[in-house]
């Protein structure tokens, strides 16, 4: 037995301590998982519900009560289904394409905080980990689309590609506004900073009345922050008004035309995970994370709730905006990402600078190091 | 003893794509290994203790940089028979190139071994400051100057890029969404009383 090392024992046998710590973290990845799933199931009923109402229909309502069964029923459906992969496809890349997307999607869960405390890995750098993650999102859409081998899924692959990229630009600079308010990069840290209730959140700073009247600079830029970091979300997460990718009446179904059963399984679900991640970054960076709108949650429980809570609130605006809003053109989808959100953001961001450096109250100065 | 583990798997991984990378017949095969190997390389960072450097990485090359190159590899049309044919005749110069690099990189690991080890883990143990914070008070306090000709090196390149593939070709229409959304009903609409029989003519 090593010396250097700590040991706990259980059953009489003693085990080095990175083993209980294993067992821990596996216990919370897997139920963040399985709740994860859970609400994916019932979201994608959500999201079809709420298009029907928008266009009178009563949506899926005969696989269980109000159709809230449906999904599982649907996920029954594609597992069952042969797997057909095109003769000319590049097979491994093929394969591992939807792997890409559905492991990805789960990843960037790691750093999210649930409710006080409640968080897997409580990176210092969380966003900057949220903010790689979702930008690695576009190589399974581009595999798949390469390795199709067909020319509808490489147009799409493409388009996502240049789409995804530029938008993300954009949302960086939208997450450097919030990381300058808070002086952190820890998810946690970000979420503390709205505590007091709801004017500290950093999307209606403008009633922070108490610093009046920097509120309105503050709090006018950080709510424009918000709606295009709400808007920049759709267009990274390849959501209608922004679904080029997959544009249904230009592309068929996009990269994912050629995939079938369980593999398009996995692109879907992990299409769907991607956007309740940027709905839980939009509660996070603006939403106040798991406080209540009239003051701090420091029971983990109730804050688990509350962050669920905003995050189906977010989810709600993005299917309505699947509902209500055209699809763009994609000159238009580049123009508004390049020449309109890059310069606004990026002056956003001298903006809360200046705010930080100058006018901030003193109380509230991010101490150095942060 | 995790950290032993992860580093052995990261380093094999790493060593083994980069290797791949050379030996991968398609062209975005090589693209994706080395993908692989940037990826590795972050985690590699995260052991010692350069969070901040690793995410960078991750967004930085992986998220932005080596999508543009499978873009680039995906399109091109490359032969493969006529690739392999050119092989010998640059032998020569690739084996003095790799060869350069492996002195550069020996030269550097012994001078740093011989001052004591490497500079690594600046962000672990017992200092309160986080990484960013730490490379941004010597980015911005130390090297300052240099950072920012930096910067403007990278943007005297940017601007270059755009002046070489910018042309203004004559006659190209172009979407003005000012004068589209300010267009008001009377310049849009013209009602016509057509008879019957007659048409517009």
């Amino acid at each position: 037995m090593n010396p250097d090392l700590d040991y706990i024992t259980w059953f009489g046998i003693d085990w080095p301590v990175e083993i209980e710590w294993g067992l821990v973290k596996t216990g919370q990845i897997l139920a963040v998982m399985i709740y994860l799933l859970l609400t994916l199931a019932f979201i994608l009923l959500f999201d079809r519900k709420v298009w029907a109402a928008v266009q009178l229909r009563k949506g899926p309502n005969v696989v269980g009560p109000f159709g809230l069964l449906q999904s599982f029923a649907d996920f029954f459906k594609f597992v069952f289904k042969e797997i057909v992969i095109p003769a000319g496809a590049n097979k491994t890349v093929f394969i591992l394409a939807p792997l890409i997307t559905f492991v990805l999607a789960f990843v960037g869960w790691a750093v999210v905080p649930w409710g006080n405390g409640w968080v897997i890995a409580d990176l210092n750098v969380g966003i900057l980990y949220l903010f790689a993650i979702s930008s690695l999102g576009v190589y399974g859409i581009i595999m798949g689309g390469w390795a199709s081998n067909s020319k509808y899924p490489f147009l799409g692959g493409l388009r996502s590609a240049a789409q995804m990229v530029s938008y993300e630009v954009s949302i960086g600079f939208i997450i450097i506004t919030v990381l300058l308010l808070v002086g952190s990069l820890n998810l946690s840290a970000i979420v503390d900073a709205q505590r007091d209730g709801i004017w500290m959140w950093h999307g209606f700073r403008l009633a922070n009345f108490a610093e009046f009247p920097n509120n309105i600079l503050v709090g006018a830029i950080m709510l424009a922050m918000m709606v295009m970091f709400f808007v920049s979300a759709l267009a990274e997460t390849n959501r209608p008004p922004f679904d080029l990718p997959e544009a249904e009446s230009e592309l068929v179904a996009g990269y994912q035309v050629e995939y079938s059963s369980t593999p398009y399984l996995l692109f879907m679900i992990g299409e769907y995970l991607n956007i309740v991640l940027m709905c839980a970054m939009t509660s996070i960076l603006f939403l106040g994370g798991w406080h209540l709108p009239w003051g701090a949650v420091d029971d983990p429980i109730l804050g688990f709730l509350v962050l669920s809570a905003k995050i189906w609130f977010v989810f709600f605006m993005f299917a309505m905006v699947k509902a209500i809003v055209p699809r763009y053109r994609y000159d238009q989808l580049m123009r508004l990402g390049w020449k309109v959100f890059l310069p606004t953001s990026l002056v956003a961001v001298a903006a809360i600078a200046y705010y930080v450096t100058f006018l901030q109250p003193a109380s509230a100065a991010i101490t150095a190091g942060g | 003893m995790l950290a032993a583990i992860a580093f052995y798997v990261l380093a094999a991984i790493a060593v083994i794509s980069a290797f791949a990378v050379i030996a991968a017949r398609n062209p975005v095969h090589s693209v994706l290994f080395l993908i692989l190997t940037f990826f590795t390389a972050a985690g590699l960072f995260v052991l010692l203790g350069a969070e901040f450097l690793a995410m960078l990485l991750v967004v930085v090359y992986v998220g932005a940089v080596a999508v543009l190159f499978l873009f680039v590899v995906m399109m091109l049309d490359v032969d493969f028979a006529e690739l392999k044919q050119g092989f010998l005749s640059y032998m020569p110069v690739g084996a003095l190139v790799a060869a350069a690099l492996l002195a550069e990189l020996v030269l550097v690991a012994s001078a740093a071994s011989s001052a004591g080890g490497a500079p690594i883990a600046i962000g672990q143990g017992e200092s309160e400051t986080t990484n960013a914070a730490a490379i941004g008070q010597v980015l911005y306090t130390e090297y300052l100057l240099v950072f920012q000709l930096a910067g403007l090196v990278l943007f005297v390149a940017m601007i270059g890029a755009i002046v070489l593939t910018l042309r203004h070709r004559p006659g190209v229409k172009k979407q003005d969404v000012g004068a589209q959304v300010g267009r008001r009903r009377s310049e849009g609409v013209e009602l016509k009383d057509v008879r019957p029989g007659q048409g517009l003519g």
